[in-house]
């Protein structure tokens, strides 16, 4: 019994098994970035349609974008404060959107029906190299943008209330891109484990609510991961002795 | 790009959950580069298109508001000259009225004047006439007397 199904294409989820494109002596995953130029075409060509006659009164997909911006600059000034939250508007919409396209995307887009040679075309962000590469730009954005608006006081930071904090200070600038890539890949891996075991056990009606719970966590990783960025950069520029 | 993490996939020669490597940067580019295209495609002329929008909100707000206070000072003026208006009106009504009154009087005061006067003369003339007539009748009874008188002596 145990030996049959294990027999039984387990085989077929391929975790950890990737599309390897040769680029010069560098090697990359093909399927992350096949999947990614599709969704990120697929968002381009929405936000063209949107903006394409941009008018004062707002018709059609120029109110979704319009909905999206509010909400983005809304979380950018709720966590990065008002006076320098306009200039980080564009990163934290970027990260949201192409976050949330991904997860919807490695959710919603029947990627199945695509055979690749090796491994399988699924959310990017089910990738440890997409999401350590987004956790990566927020640790970048946050020292520059702290660095850019306040120098080396900057720096005053890492002894706030007490001097004594300086080690963990430290220990959080590794912890935060750690917690943030592995929350994300963690996330959206499970929920695309969960859903193919599922599928795979009991095919039909069974695995549709944990497909949208599926879809639940994933708008809620990507609001996540955007809220962190943001608050994280909102620490960077906020005045502690003002 | 390998890493130590690769480690922890003991007996995957490659691949693996963490698999780390030129991917890794590149996906870093390409998110860069997203971001920089969804600035210039959506983030600033959405954002200019809502704040134009709130600019133009408020200005027309100030603009009718203005205007509403315009009207409200027209209304206030206009309702005054109204009434000054009416004011002006009752007065020459109540001065025509009185005119009228006056005018009234006056050709009443003349009327009956010149109807007390008629009637003065007319009673002097018949008086005058009635005068007259009593002393021819007089005269004629003083006449007729002395006739018969005569008449009778003569007889005798």
């Amino acid at each position: 019994m145990l030996s049959s199904l294990l027999a039984l294409p387990f085989a077929a989820l391929e975790v950890g098994h990737h599309l390897y494109w040769q680029l010069g002596n560098l090697k990359i995953h093909g399927q992350v970035f096949l999947s990614s130029w599709v969704l990120i075409g697929a968002l381009l060509a929405l936000v063209i349609a949107g903006t394409r006659k941009l008018e004062r009164d707002p018709r059609g997909v120029q109110n979704l974008l319009e909905f999206l911006w509010d909400y983005i600059s809304n979380l950018a000034r709720e966590q990065i404060g008002e006076k320098a939250y306009r200039d980080w508007i564009p990163f934290i919409g970027t990260l949201f959107l192409f976050i949330f396209v991904s997860n919807w995307g490695g959710a919603l887009i029947p990627w199945k029906l695509i055979h690749l040679p090796d491994g399988e075309l699924g959310a990017p962000t089910a990738d440890s190299n997409t999401t350590i590469a987004l956790a990566l730009l927020v640790s970048l954005a946050y020292f520059y943008a702290g660095l850019s608006r306040k120098g080396l006081r900057f720096f005053e930071y890492y002894v706030d209330p007490i001097p004594m904090m300086v080690p963990f200070k430290i220990v959080e600038d590794f912890t935060r891109p750690l917690s943030l890539s592995m929350r994300l890949f963690g996330n959206i891996l499970a929920d695309e484990l969960v859903v193919a075991v599922l599928v795979f056990l009991v095919p039909l009606i069974v695995p549709l609510p944990v497909m949208l719970l599926g879809l639940f966590t994933s708008a809620i990783q990507a609001l996540i991961f955007a809220t962190l960025a943001a608050y994280f950069i909102g620490e960077a520029v906020h005045e502690h002795h003002h | 790009m390998t890493s130590w993490l690769l480690l922890a996939e003991a007996g995957a020669p490659e691949g693996g959950l963490f698999d780390l490597d030129a991917t890794l940067p590149l996906m870093a580019v390409q998110v860069v580069l997203l971001t920089l295209i969804l600035n210039a495609l959506f983030f600033r002329p959405v954002g200019r298109t809502v704040e134009e929008r709130e600019g133009y909100i408020s200005t027309s707000r100030a603009d009718a508001k203005q205007k509403l206070a315009q009207v409200q000072r027209l209304q206030a003026d206009l309702k005054d000259q109204l009434k000054e208006a009416r004011k002006a009106a009752q007065a020459l009504i109540i001065e025509a009225e009185q005119e009228t009154d006056q005018l009234y009087r006056e050709a009443l005061g003349a009327a009956t004047a010149a109807a007390n006067a008629s009637r003065e003369a007319t009673r002097r003339e018949l008086d005058a006439q009635r005068d007259g007539a009593l002393g021819q009748i007089q005269a004629d009874a003083d006449k007729l007397g002395d006739l018969i008188v005569d008449r009778l002596l003569a007889v005798q």
